[in-house]
Protein backbone atom coordinates (compact mmCIF):
# COMPACT_ATOMS: atom_id res chain seq x y z
CA UNK A 1 0.00 0.00 0.00
CA UNK A 2 1.41 3.31 -1.00
CA UNK A 3 2.10 6.07 1.46
CA UNK A 4 -0.25 8.56 -0.70
CA UNK A 5 -2.89 6.73 -0.32
CA UNK A 6 -2.77 6.48 3.29
CA UNK A 7 -2.64 10.18 4.02
CA UNK A 8 -5.19 11.10 0.90
CA UNK A 9 -7.58 8.60 2.99
CA UNK A 10 -6.95 9.73 5.79
CA UNK A 11 -6.80 13.42 5.34
CA UNK A 12 -10.10 12.75 3.78
CA UNK A 13 -11.13 10.60 6.86
CA UNK A 14 -10.44 13.29 8.95
CA UNK A 15 -12.07 16.10 6.70
CA UNK A 16 -15.34 14.79 7.14
CA UNK A 17 -15.51 13.82 10.26
CA UNK A 18 -14.22 17.28 11.18
CA UNK A 19 -17.13 18.78 8.66
CA UNK A 20 -19.83 16.20 10.45
CA UNK A 21 -19.13 17.85 13.96
CA UNK A 22 -19.12 21.32 12.86
CA UNK A 23 -22.67 21.01 11.00
CA UNK A 24 -23.92 18.98 13.70
CA UNK A 25 -22.69 21.76 15.99
CA UNK A 26 -24.14 24.54 13.95
CA UNK A 27 -27.42 22.49 13.70
CA UNK A 28 -27.98 22.92 16.83
CA UNK A 29 -27.81 26.81 16.31
CA UNK A 30 -29.75 26.57 13.23
CA UNK A 31 -32.63 24.91 14.97
CA UNK A 32 -32.93 27.66 17.27
CA UNK A 33 -32.74 30.10 15.09
CA UNK A 34 -34.94 28.40 12.61
CA UNK A 35 -37.73 27.35 14.91
CA UNK A 36 -37.45 31.40 16.36
CA UNK A 37 -37.87 32.46 12.89
CA UNK A 38 -40.95 30.09 12.44
CA UNK A 39 -42.50 31.44 15.56
CA UNK A 40 -42.14 35.31 15.24
CA UNK A 41 -39.03 35.04 17.53
CA UNK A 42 -34.98 36.46 17.33
CA UNK A 43 -33.56 33.16 18.39
CA UNK A 44 -30.21 33.50 20.60
CA UNK A 45 -28.15 36.52 19.68
CA UNK A 46 -26.16 37.04 22.39
CA UNK A 47 -23.32 35.11 22.38
CA UNK A 48 -21.44 36.82 19.32
CA UNK A 49 -22.56 38.64 16.02
CA UNK A 50 -26.03 36.95 15.79
CA UNK A 51 -25.14 34.08 18.37
CA UNK A 52 -23.02 32.22 15.90
CA UNK A 53 -21.15 31.60 18.97
CA UNK A 54 -23.93 30.15 21.16
CA UNK A 55 -23.07 26.29 20.08
CA UNK A 56 -19.47 26.60 21.49
CA UNK A 57 -20.93 28.52 24.42
CA UNK A 58 -23.29 25.17 25.06
CA UNK A 59 -20.42 23.29 23.99
CA UNK A 60 -18.31 24.56 27.10
CA UNK A 61 -21.63 24.16 29.54
CA UNK A 62 -22.12 20.98 28.39
CA UNK A 63 -18.56 20.19 29.56
CA UNK A 64 -18.41 22.04 32.51
CA UNK A 65 -21.52 20.13 33.93
CA UNK A 66 -21.21 17.60 36.50
CA UNK A 67 -21.21 14.49 35.54
CA UNK A 68 -24.12 11.80 37.31
CA UNK A 69 -23.94 7.98 36.79
CA UNK A 70 -27.17 6.83 39.07
CA UNK A 71 -26.31 4.44 41.70
CA UNK A 72 -27.85 1.31 40.32
CA UNK A 73 -27.00 2.06 36.66
CA UNK A 74 -24.70 -0.67 34.73
CA UNK A 75 -22.20 1.46 34.77
CA UNK A 76 -20.17 0.49 31.96
CA UNK A 77 -22.82 0.11 29.68
CA UNK A 78 -23.89 3.70 30.58
CA UNK A 79 -20.76 4.63 29.19
CA UNK A 80 -21.20 3.19 25.99
CA UNK A 81 -24.58 4.07 25.44
CA UNK A 82 -23.49 7.66 24.15
CA UNK A 83 -20.25 6.66 22.28
CA UNK A 84 -22.23 3.89 20.24
CA UNK A 85 -24.69 6.88 19.58
CA UNK A 86 -21.91 8.77 18.54
CA UNK A 87 -19.82 6.04 16.53
CA UNK A 88 -22.59 5.06 14.26
CA UNK A 89 -23.75 8.17 13.43
CA UNK A 90 -20.14 9.43 12.31
CA UNK A 91 -19.40 6.18 10.13
CA UNK A 92 -22.39 6.53 7.53
CA UNK A 93 -20.73 9.74 5.86
CA UNK A 94 -17.70 6.99 4.72
CA UNK A 95 -19.79 5.82 1.68
CA UNK A 96 -21.18 8.77 -0.16
CA UNK A 97 -19.34 10.08 -2.49
CA UNK A 98 -18.72 13.95 -1.88
CA UNK A 99 -18.01 14.76 -5.16
CA UNK A 100 -16.22 14.03 -8.71
CA UNK A 101 -12.58 12.47 -8.56
CA UNK A 102 -10.03 15.02 -8.34
CA UNK A 103 -6.66 15.22 -9.77
CA UNK A 104 -3.81 16.03 -7.64
CA UNK A 105 -0.73 15.89 -9.62
CA UNK A 106 -1.51 13.23 -11.69
CA UNK A 107 -3.13 11.26 -8.93
CA UNK A 108 -7.02 10.33 -9.30
CA UNK A 109 -8.04 11.06 -5.66
CA UNK A 110 -12.04 10.07 -5.28
CA UNK A 111 -13.49 12.04 -2.61
CA UNK A 112 -14.97 9.51 -1.47
CA UNK A 113 -13.34 7.36 1.77
CA UNK A 114 -13.77 3.86 0.28
CA UNK A 115 -16.77 2.87 -2.48
CA UNK A 116 -17.58 -0.58 -1.63
CA UNK A 117 -20.05 -2.25 -3.90
CA UNK A 118 -22.32 -2.33 -1.23
CA UNK A 119 -22.75 0.88 -0.63
CA UNK A 120 -26.60 1.17 0.19
CA UNK A 121 -26.26 -2.04 2.50
CA UNK A 122 -23.59 -0.48 4.50
CA UNK A 123 -25.83 2.56 5.33
CA UNK A 124 -28.54 0.61 6.15
CA UNK A 125 -26.38 -1.56 8.49
CA UNK A 126 -24.76 1.51 10.23
CA UNK A 127 -28.47 3.27 10.27
CA UNK A 128 -29.95 -0.45 12.22
CA UNK A 129 -26.75 0.08 14.52
CA UNK A 130 -27.72 3.45 15.41
CA UNK A 131 -30.44 2.43 17.84
CA UNK A 132 -28.24 0.68 20.06
CA UNK A 133 -26.99 3.42 21.32
CA UNK A 134 -30.31 4.38 22.18
CA UNK A 135 -31.12 0.93 23.85
CA UNK A 136 -28.19 0.34 25.75
CA UNK A 137 -28.43 3.85 27.14
CA UNK A 138 -31.64 3.54 28.10
CA UNK A 139 -31.51 0.06 29.65
CA UNK A 140 -28.59 0.92 31.65
CA UNK A 141 -29.85 3.68 32.83
CA UNK A 142 -32.11 1.28 35.39
CA UNK A 143 -35.11 4.14 34.78
CA UNK A 144 -38.70 3.00 33.83
CA UNK A 145 -38.91 6.11 31.74
CA UNK A 146 -35.81 5.72 29.52
CA UNK A 147 -36.21 1.82 29.03
CA UNK A 148 -40.03 2.81 27.91
CA UNK A 149 -38.01 5.60 25.35
CA UNK A 150 -35.55 2.78 24.67
CA UNK A 151 -38.25 0.05 23.74
CA UNK A 152 -39.55 2.72 22.08
CA UNK A 153 -36.97 4.15 20.10
CA UNK A 154 -36.27 0.36 19.17
CA UNK A 155 -39.66 -0.77 17.64
CA UNK A 156 -40.00 2.79 16.32
CA UNK A 157 -36.69 2.05 14.03
CA UNK A 158 -37.34 -1.51 13.38
CA UNK A 159 -40.61 -1.20 11.68
CA UNK A 160 -39.46 1.59 9.51
CA UNK A 161 -36.56 0.12 8.87
CA UNK A 162 -38.87 -2.46 6.50
CA UNK A 163 -40.63 -0.09 4.99
CA UNK A 164 -36.91 2.10 3.96
CA UNK A 165 -35.47 -1.36 2.66
CA UNK A 166 -38.76 -1.89 0.57
CA UNK A 167 -38.42 1.61 -0.64
CA UNK A 168 -35.12 1.43 -1.88
CA UNK A 169 -35.54 -1.34 -3.65
CA UNK A 170 -37.47 0.25 -6.24
CA UNK A 171 -34.71 2.28 -6.70
CA UNK A 172 -32.20 -0.33 -6.98
CA UNK A 173 -34.63 -2.02 -9.60
CA UNK A 174 -33.25 0.86 -11.68
CA UNK A 175 -29.86 1.91 -10.75
CA UNK A 176 -28.71 -2.05 -11.31
CA UNK A 177 -26.24 -1.45 -8.41
CA UNK A 178 -25.68 -1.51 -4.71
CA UNK A 179 -22.52 1.11 -5.11
CA UNK A 180 -23.47 4.56 -3.75
CA UNK A 181 -20.47 6.20 -6.30
CA UNK A 182 -22.52 4.77 -9.40
CA UNK A 183 -25.68 5.16 -8.20
CA UNK A 184 -25.07 9.08 -8.55
CA UNK A 185 -23.23 8.57 -11.61
CA UNK A 186 -26.12 7.48 -13.31
CA UNK A 187 -28.17 10.62 -12.29
CA UNK A 188 -25.97 12.95 -14.52
CA UNK A 189 -27.22 16.21 -14.85
CA UNK A 190 -30.68 16.06 -14.34
CA UNK A 191 -31.88 12.60 -14.19
CA UNK A 192 -32.22 12.39 -10.74
CA UNK A 193 -33.92 9.45 -9.25
CA UNK A 194 -36.65 11.72 -7.34
CA UNK A 195 -38.59 12.03 -10.29
CA UNK A 196 -38.56 8.64 -11.54
CA UNK A 197 -39.56 7.63 -8.26
CA UNK A 198 -41.29 10.04 -6.24
CA UNK A 199 -43.27 7.68 -4.16
CA UNK A 200 -40.29 6.17 -3.48
CA UNK A 201 -38.50 9.34 -2.16
CA UNK A 202 -41.83 10.17 -0.11
CA UNK A 203 -41.64 6.59 1.85
CA UNK A 204 -37.81 7.14 2.54
CA UNK A 205 -37.79 10.73 3.72
CA UNK A 206 -40.40 9.58 5.85
CA UNK A 207 -38.63 6.65 7.13
CA UNK A 208 -35.66 8.50 7.43
CA UNK A 209 -37.61 11.17 9.84
CA UNK A 210 -38.70 8.12 11.77
CA UNK A 211 -34.99 6.72 12.02
CA UNK A 212 -33.78 9.91 13.06
CA UNK A 213 -36.08 10.15 15.84
CA UNK A 214 -36.77 13.71 14.16
CA UNK A 215 -40.27 14.90 15.03
CA UNK A 216 -42.87 13.86 14.40
CA UNK A 217 -41.81 11.15 15.02
CA UNK A 218 -39.45 11.84 17.90
CA UNK A 219 -41.96 9.74 20.30
CA UNK A 220 -38.41 8.29 21.82
CA UNK A 221 -37.73 11.86 23.65
CA UNK A 222 -41.28 13.36 24.08
CA UNK A 223 -40.93 15.43 27.07
CA UNK A 224 -44.62 15.16 28.14
CA UNK A 225 -44.76 11.41 28.30
CA UNK A 226 -41.01 10.30 29.15
CA UNK A 227 -39.71 13.58 30.95
CA UNK A 228 -36.44 12.89 28.93
CA UNK A 229 -36.38 9.95 27.04
CA UNK A 230 -33.29 7.40 26.78
CA UNK A 231 -31.14 10.48 28.87
CA UNK A 232 -33.52 11.20 31.34
CA UNK A 233 -30.39 9.99 33.39
CA UNK A 234 -27.76 11.23 31.57
CA UNK A 235 -25.57 14.55 32.30
CA UNK A 236 -22.99 16.42 31.11
CA UNK A 237 -21.09 15.69 27.44
CA UNK A 238 -22.86 12.08 27.67
CA UNK A 239 -26.00 14.10 27.33
CA UNK A 240 -23.94 16.34 24.63
CA UNK A 241 -23.07 13.24 23.00
CA UNK A 242 -26.35 12.35 22.47
CA UNK A 243 -28.18 15.11 21.33
CA UNK A 244 -24.93 15.39 19.08
CA UNK A 245 -25.33 12.20 17.22
CA UNK A 246 -29.14 12.90 16.94
CA UNK A 247 -27.86 16.11 14.87
CA UNK A 248 -24.90 14.00 12.84
CA UNK A 249 -28.14 11.44 11.86
CA UNK A 250 -29.78 14.17 10.58
CA UNK A 251 -26.71 15.28 8.54
CA UNK A 252 -25.94 12.22 7.32
CA UNK A 253 -29.69 11.16 6.26
CA UNK A 254 -29.66 14.12 4.65
CA UNK A 255 -26.74 13.29 2.56
CA UNK A 256 -28.07 9.77 2.09
CA UNK A 257 -31.64 11.50 0.44
CA UNK A 258 -29.27 14.11 -1.90
CA UNK A 259 -27.25 11.34 -3.06
CA UNK A 260 -29.99 8.57 -3.56
CA UNK A 261 -32.55 10.51 -4.89
CA UNK A 262 -31.06 14.17 -5.51
CA UNK A 263 -28.66 13.53 -7.81
CA UNK A 264 -25.93 13.97 -4.96
CA UNK A 265 -23.35 16.12 -6.44
CA UNK A 266 -24.64 16.91 -10.02
CA UNK A 267 -26.30 19.73 -10.92
CA UNK A 268 -28.18 20.63 -14.18
CA UNK A 269 -26.05 21.91 -16.79
CA UNK A 270 -22.77 20.62 -15.26
CA UNK A 271 -21.28 19.61 -18.70
CA UNK A 272 -21.32 23.60 -19.79
CA UNK A 273 -19.75 24.63 -16.50
CA UNK A 274 -17.48 21.87 -16.33
CA UNK A 275 -16.95 22.91 -19.85
CA UNK A 276 -15.38 26.51 -18.80
CA UNK A 277 -13.37 25.82 -15.79
CA UNK A 278 -10.31 22.87 -14.68
CA UNK A 279 -12.05 19.64 -14.06
CA UNK A 280 -10.69 19.66 -10.15
CA UNK A 281 -12.78 22.87 -9.87
CA UNK A 282 -16.17 21.61 -11.86
CA UNK A 283 -15.62 18.88 -8.88
CA UNK A 284 -15.58 21.13 -6.09
CA UNK A 285 -18.47 23.36 -7.40
CA UNK A 286 -19.95 19.55 -7.65
CA UNK A 287 -19.07 19.44 -3.92
CA UNK A 288 -20.47 22.81 -3.11
CA UNK A 289 -23.86 22.05 -4.59
CA UNK A 290 -24.26 18.49 -2.78
CA UNK A 291 -23.53 20.43 -0.02
CA UNK A 292 -26.39 22.88 -0.66
CA UNK A 293 -28.83 20.10 -0.85
CA UNK A 294 -27.86 18.66 2.49
CA UNK A 295 -28.30 21.71 3.78
CA UNK A 296 -32.08 22.34 2.04
CA UNK A 297 -32.69 19.01 3.44
CA UNK A 298 -31.42 19.97 7.04
CA UNK A 299 -33.46 23.20 6.78
CA UNK A 300 -36.42 21.08 5.72
CA UNK A 301 -36.14 18.74 8.70
CA UNK A 302 -36.20 21.56 11.07
CA UNK A 303 -39.34 22.86 9.55
CA UNK A 304 -41.19 20.33 9.45
CA UNK A 305 -40.23 19.56 13.53
CA UNK A 306 -41.68 22.99 14.16
CA UNK A 307 -45.06 22.91 12.25
CA UNK A 308 -46.04 19.24 13.16
CA UNK A 309 -47.04 17.59 15.85
CA UNK A 310 -45.84 14.24 17.33
CA UNK A 311 -47.63 11.36 16.36
CA UNK A 312 -49.46 9.36 18.84
CA UNK A 313 -48.09 5.90 19.13
CA UNK A 314 -50.96 3.99 17.51
CA UNK A 315 -50.76 6.49 14.72
CA UNK A 316 -46.69 5.63 14.58
CA UNK A 317 -47.48 2.26 13.87
CA UNK A 318 -49.86 2.04 11.83
CA UNK A 319 -48.29 4.46 9.28
CA UNK A 320 -45.51 2.19 9.24
CA UNK A 321 -46.76 -1.10 9.15
CA UNK A 322 -50.69 -0.39 7.42
CA UNK A 323 -49.17 2.54 4.92
CA UNK A 324 -46.13 2.65 4.31
CA UNK A 325 -45.04 -0.83 3.90
CA UNK A 326 -47.88 -1.22 1.65
CA UNK A 327 -47.17 1.55 -0.38
CA UNK A 328 -43.29 0.42 -0.61
CA UNK A 329 -44.38 -2.91 -2.03
CA UNK A 330 -46.90 -1.41 -4.74
CA UNK A 331 -44.05 0.78 -5.75
CA UNK A 332 -42.06 -2.25 -6.05
CA UNK A 333 -44.52 -3.79 -8.03
CA UNK A 334 -44.89 -0.76 -10.28
CA UNK A 335 -41.48 -0.02 -10.87
CA UNK A 336 -40.97 -3.94 -12.11
CA UNK A 337 -43.64 -4.08 -14.42
CA UNK A 338 -42.56 -0.42 -16.33
CA UNK A 339 -39.02 -1.46 -15.80
CA UNK A 340 -40.09 -4.65 -17.59
CA UNK A 341 -42.07 -2.95 -20.65
CA UNK A 342 -39.13 -0.50 -21.09
CA UNK A 343 -37.22 -3.30 -21.66
CA UNK A 344 -39.57 -5.27 -24.03
CA UNK A 345 -40.08 -1.99 -26.10
CA UNK B 1 -82.09 19.76 26.32
CA UNK B 2 -82.80 22.69 23.99
CA UNK B 3 -80.08 25.24 23.68
CA UNK B 4 -81.02 28.50 25.62
CA UNK B 5 -78.20 30.82 24.38
CA UNK B 6 -78.31 29.56 20.39
CA UNK B 7 -74.72 28.56 20.49
CA UNK B 8 -74.84 25.01 20.34
CA UNK B 9 -73.36 23.45 17.84
CA UNK B 10 -73.57 19.51 16.76
CA UNK B 11 -70.28 18.54 15.72
CA UNK B 12 -70.55 15.65 13.27
CA UNK B 13 -67.98 12.99 13.69
CA UNK B 14 -67.11 11.10 10.13
CA UNK B 15 -64.31 9.12 9.81
CA UNK B 16 -61.44 10.83 7.56
CA UNK B 17 -61.29 10.62 3.89
CA UNK B 18 -58.36 9.35 1.75
CA UNK B 19 -56.78 12.91 1.81
CA UNK B 20 -56.79 13.57 5.08
CA UNK B 21 -55.54 9.77 6.12
CA UNK B 22 -52.98 10.62 3.55
CA UNK B 23 -51.63 13.40 5.79
CA UNK B 24 -49.98 14.76 3.23
CA UNK B 25 -52.30 18.01 2.19
CA UNK B 26 -52.63 18.93 5.54
CA UNK B 27 -49.12 18.94 6.29
CA UNK B 28 -47.90 21.13 3.09
CA UNK B 29 -51.00 23.54 4.13
CA UNK B 30 -49.39 23.38 7.87
CA UNK B 31 -45.71 24.12 6.14
CA UNK B 32 -46.65 27.15 4.23
CA UNK B 33 -48.75 28.21 7.35
CA UNK B 34 -44.87 28.25 8.92
CA UNK B 35 -43.37 29.19 5.66
CA UNK B 36 -45.59 32.52 5.87
CA UNK B 37 -44.45 33.47 9.58
CA UNK B 38 -40.53 33.00 9.21
CA UNK B 39 -40.41 36.37 7.08
CA UNK B 40 -42.44 38.19 9.32
CA UNK B 41 -41.00 40.54 11.69
CA UNK B 42 -40.21 39.68 15.15
CA UNK B 43 -41.89 40.51 17.45
CA UNK B 44 -39.16 40.35 20.33
CA UNK B 45 -37.51 43.57 21.97
CA UNK B 46 -34.25 43.07 22.97
CA UNK B 47 -34.95 44.30 25.95
CA UNK B 48 -31.81 45.77 27.90
CA UNK B 49 -31.13 47.69 24.40
CA UNK B 50 -34.84 48.41 23.80
CA UNK B 51 -37.05 49.47 25.71
CA UNK B 52 -40.87 48.51 25.40
CA UNK B 53 -42.91 52.18 25.42
CA UNK B 54 -45.35 52.24 28.32
CA UNK B 55 -49.16 52.59 27.85
CA UNK B 56 -49.92 56.49 28.42
CA UNK B 57 -52.27 55.42 31.58
CA UNK B 58 -49.38 53.35 32.72
CA UNK B 59 -49.01 53.66 36.55
CA UNK B 60 -45.21 53.03 37.79
CA UNK B 61 -43.32 54.55 40.46
CA UNK B 62 -44.42 57.92 42.41
CA UNK B 63 -43.20 60.98 42.37
CA UNK B 64 -44.02 64.01 44.31
CA UNK B 65 -44.34 67.00 42.54
CA UNK B 66 -43.08 70.58 42.38
CA UNK B 67 -45.08 73.38 41.26
CA UNK B 68 -43.91 75.96 38.69
CA UNK B 69 -42.01 77.90 40.71
CA UNK B 70 -39.67 74.79 42.56
CA UNK B 71 -41.78 74.43 45.55
CA UNK B 72 -42.91 71.25 46.57
CA UNK B 73 -46.54 71.00 46.05
CA UNK B 74 -47.72 68.06 48.88
CA UNK B 75 -49.01 69.28 52.13
CA UNK B 76 -49.40 66.28 54.02
CA UNK B 77 -53.39 66.67 54.14
CA UNK B 78 -52.75 62.54 54.30
CA UNK B 79 -55.82 61.96 52.06
CA UNK B 80 -53.63 59.70 49.70
CA UNK B 81 -52.48 57.75 53.02
CA UNK B 82 -56.27 57.65 53.47
CA UNK B 83 -57.33 55.87 50.45
CA UNK B 84 -54.39 54.07 50.50
CA UNK B 85 -56.11 50.62 50.45
CA UNK B 86 -52.59 48.70 50.84
CA UNK B 87 -51.60 51.07 53.83
CA UNK B 88 -48.44 51.96 52.00
CA UNK B 89 -48.03 55.61 52.48
CA UNK B 90 -46.94 57.33 56.30
CA UNK B 91 -46.58 60.50 56.56
CA UNK B 92 -45.22 63.20 58.93
CA UNK B 93 -46.53 66.66 58.45
CA UNK B 94 -44.46 69.94 59.60
CA UNK B 95 -45.04 73.48 59.64
CA UNK B 96 -43.07 75.79 57.14
CA UNK B 97 -40.76 78.33 59.12
CA UNK B 98 -40.81 81.65 57.22
CA UNK B 99 -37.13 81.27 55.18
CA UNK B 100 -38.80 77.93 53.40
CA UNK B 101 -40.97 79.66 51.70
CA UNK B 102 -38.95 79.12 48.83
CA UNK B 103 -39.43 75.24 49.31
CA UNK B 104 -42.78 74.57 50.33
CA UNK B 105 -45.81 75.67 48.39
CA UNK B 106 -48.38 75.86 51.76
CA UNK B 107 -47.45 76.69 55.31
CA UNK B 108 -48.03 72.69 56.07
CA UNK B 109 -45.78 70.08 54.63
CA UNK B 110 -44.54 66.41 54.67
CA UNK B 111 -41.89 66.55 56.58
CA UNK B 112 -41.34 62.52 56.08
CA UNK B 113 -43.18 60.88 53.28
CA UNK B 114 -42.89 56.74 52.92
CA UNK B 115 -44.31 54.72 50.17
CA UNK B 116 -43.59 51.10 51.09
CA UNK B 117 -43.50 49.86 47.61
CA UNK B 118 -43.80 46.11 48.70
CA UNK B 119 -47.48 47.24 49.92
CA UNK B 120 -48.24 49.27 46.90
CA UNK B 121 -50.29 47.62 44.48
CA UNK B 122 -49.86 50.85 42.11
CA UNK B 123 -54.10 51.22 42.18
CA UNK B 124 -53.55 55.12 41.99
CA UNK B 125 -56.12 55.94 44.51
CA UNK B 126 -53.69 58.57 45.95
CA UNK B 127 -53.57 59.79 42.55
CA UNK B 128 -56.71 60.75 42.57
CA UNK B 129 -56.89 61.66 46.15
CA UNK B 130 -54.68 64.07 46.33
CA UNK B 131 -56.23 67.70 45.88
CA UNK B 132 -53.25 69.24 45.54
CA UNK B 133 -52.14 67.46 42.35
CA UNK B 134 -48.42 66.67 44.36
CA UNK B 135 -48.72 62.55 43.58
CA UNK B 136 -48.63 60.90 40.40
CA UNK B 137 -47.60 57.47 39.33
CA UNK B 138 -46.13 58.99 36.40
CA UNK B 139 -42.47 56.38 37.01
CA UNK B 140 -40.40 53.46 35.96
CA UNK B 141 -40.59 50.34 37.28
CA UNK B 142 -39.78 49.98 40.50
CA UNK B 143 -36.55 48.45 40.67
CA UNK B 144 -35.98 45.30 42.59
CA UNK B 145 -33.61 45.07 45.78
CA UNK B 146 -32.56 42.77 48.13
CA UNK B 147 -33.57 44.06 51.44
CA UNK B 148 -37.19 44.62 52.26
CA UNK B 149 -36.21 47.79 54.66
CA UNK B 150 -34.39 49.59 50.90
CA UNK B 151 -38.25 49.14 49.45
CA UNK B 152 -39.82 52.09 52.08
CA UNK B 153 -39.26 55.16 49.75
CA UNK B 154 -38.30 58.32 51.31
CA UNK B 155 -38.52 61.69 50.16
CA UNK B 156 -35.05 61.56 48.60
CA UNK B 157 -36.23 58.89 45.99
CA UNK B 158 -39.74 60.35 45.91
CA UNK B 159 -39.58 63.82 45.51
CA UNK B 160 -39.13 65.22 41.85
CA UNK B 161 -35.79 67.14 40.89
CA UNK B 162 -35.71 71.08 41.58
CA UNK B 163 -36.20 72.78 38.83
CA UNK B 164 -32.37 73.98 37.91
CA UNK B 165 -31.25 70.42 37.81
CA UNK B 166 -33.72 69.48 34.87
Amino acid sequence: MDINFVIEKFALVTILFSISLVIAMYSTYAERKVAAFLQDRLGPDRAGPFGILQPLADGLKMFMKEEIIPSNASKWLFMVGPGLAMLCACIGTAVIPWGQDLNINGRVVPLQVTDINVGVLYLFGVVSLGVYGVMIGGWASNNKYSLLSAIRAASQNISYEVAMGLSIIALLLMTNTLSLKEIVAQQHGWHWNVIYQPLGFIIFMVCSFAETNRAPFDLPECETELIGGYHTEYSSMKLGFYLFAEYINMFVSSAVMATLYFGGYNYPWMDTVAGHVSPNVAALIGTVVLFAKIFAFIFFFMWVRWTIPRFRYDQLMNLGWKALIPLAIANIIITGIVIAVVNKF
Amino acid sequence: MESLSNKKKVLEQKPLNLAERMYLPAIVKGLGTTMSHFFKKSSTIRYPEQVREFSINWRGMHSLKRDEEGRERCTACGLCALSCPAEAITMIAAERKPEEKALYREEKYAAVYEINMLRCIFCGLCEEACPKEAIYLDGPIVPSDYLRKDFIYGKDKLVEAPLEAK
